[in-house]
C-alpha cells in the first residue's frame, strides 16, 4: 500500500529479472499450489538465483503463487512469470486450482471444504 | 518422475493438490486481516503487486504529479485440511481505487464475506455493489466492535439493502469460532447456489 520512493525504479527493476517480460506463458491463478521435489531443487540450482529461491520456498511444501510471492518478496507479476517458466522448463509442478468445471465435481469440493472447516 | 512410484514420500508429494480460496472484502479498517489472521495456520502474509497503467486511469494520479506506478498490497491466510486440500483466504485492498484488483482476486473463488463495521456502514456500500453485479456468492458479516452501536440484524439489511437471498451474519472478526462460522456461511450458501443453478439449467435426476 506504502508508495514506491521511486517510481521508476520500482517497475523497472523487478522485471529486469524477468527479462522485461510482463506476461507468463500461462495463467496461474493466486492460489494455485506449486511443488519441487528434491529432484526438482537440485535442478533450480542451475537456473539461476530468483528460480532457486522461489524452488527452495517450494521444496517440501506446496506453497500457493501468493504465498511464493510474500517468501521471496517479489511483485505478484514478477512471480508469476518466473513461476510460469519453471513449470515449463519442469523444476516446479503445477497442481490445480479449484477446477470450476462440472457440478458433481464442483459440488465435492464444497462439500470437502466445508467439513474441512467444520473440523477445524 | 518416472521412479517417483517406488519412493512412497516422493510419491506422496506428488499427488495432485487442490486448492479453494476464499475471498475476504470490506472497506478499509474493517477488520479483513484480523479475521484472516484468526483463522489462518500461518500468520497473514502480504503479496504485492505492481500497479501498471491499467491502474493509472483508475488511480486520481493527478493528485500526484509524475507517479505512474504504485503497489497494491493484499493479505492472504492459509488453510490445509488434508494432505491434497488447501484452503486460501484472501483479503482484498481495501481502498476502492485498487479495485481493478478485485477481478483476479475473486476469480475461481468458493465464494466471498463482506465484512462490515456497523461503526461506517456507509463504507459498505461499494463492496456490496461490487458483489451484487458479480455471480460470485456472498454473505455479508457484521464485525461487532466493542465500542460500535449494536443493530439488529435486520436493520442493518434494510440499511444496506442486502436481498432476501444474501445470508447476513453477525461475528467477532478476532475469534476463531465467529470467523469459522462467517466462512462455513460462505461455503454453505455457495452450495446452494450452485444447487439452485444446476436445478435450473438441468432437468432434475431421479
Amino acid at each position: 500500500m506504502e508508495p514506491r520512493r521511486d517510481p521508476r525504479g520500482a517497475l523497472v527493476r523487478p522485471y529486469a529479472v524477468t527479462r522485461g517480460r510482463t506476461e507468463p506463458s500461462r495463467d496461474i491463478a493466486l492460489e494455485a499450489v506449486l511443488s519441487a521435489n528434491a529432484t526438482q531443487a537440485t535442478e533450480a540450482r542451475f537456473a539461476g538465483h530468483d528460480k532457486y529461491r522461489i524452488a527452495t520456498v517450494c521444496e517440501g511444501r506446496a506453497q500457493s503463487l501468493a504465498e511464493i510471492a510474500a517468501y521471496t518478496r517479489m511483485p505478484l507479476g514478477v512471480t508469476r512469470v518466473l513461476v510460469a517458466d519453471m513449470v515449463a522448463e519442469g523444476l516446479l509442478t503445477l497442481h490445480t486450482a479449484a477446477p470450476a468445471t462440472g457440478y458433481e465435481e464442483r459440488m465435492n469440493l464444497l462439500g470437502r471444504v466445508l467439513s474441512g472447516l467444520r473440523e477445524l | 518422475m518416472d521412479f517417483a512410484n517406488y519412493d512412497p514420500a516422493g510419491a506422496r508429494r506428488s499427488r495432485e493438490i487442490i486448492s479453494a480460496k476464499i475471498v475476504v472484502a470490506g472497506g478499509f479498517g474493517v477488520g479483513k486481516t484480523t479475521l484472516v489472521g484468526a483463522i489462518s495456520e500461518i500468520t497473514p502474509l502480504t503479496t504485492e503487486a505492481l500497479m501498471t497503467a491499467a491502474g493509472v486511469g483508475i488511480d486520481d494520479s493527478s493528485k500526484v504529479p509524475g507517479k505512474e506506478t504504485t503497489t497494491v498490497a493484499m493479505d492472504f491466510g492459509r488453510i490445509t485440511m488434508a494432505q491434497d486440500l488447501i484452503l486460501y483466504l484472501f483479503g482484498t485492498p481495501g481502498q476502492t481505487r485498487f479495485w481493478f484488483m478485485w477481478d483476479e482476486i475473486i476469480r475461481g473463488a468458493v465464494g466471498a464475506a463482506v465484512l462490515v463495521d456497523t461503526r461506517r456502514i456507509t463504507d459498505a456500500f461499494a463492496p456490496l455493489d461490487y458483489f451484487e453485479n458479480r455471480k460470485l456468492p456472498y454473505v455479508v458479516a457484521l464485525n461487532r466492535f466493542d465500542d460500535a452501536p449494536q443493530y439488529e440484524l435486520e436493520e442493518v439489511r434494510e440499511a444496506l439493502a442486502i436481498s432476501r437471498d444474501v445470508p447476513l451474519v453477525m461475528c467477532d472478526a478476532r475469534h476463531r469460532d465467529s470467523v469459522k462460522q462467517v466462512l462455513v456461511t460462505v461455503v454453505e450458501h455457495a452450495m446452494l447456489r450452485l444447487q439452485n443453478e444446476h436445478g435450473r439449467g438441468y432437468a432434475p435426476v431421479g
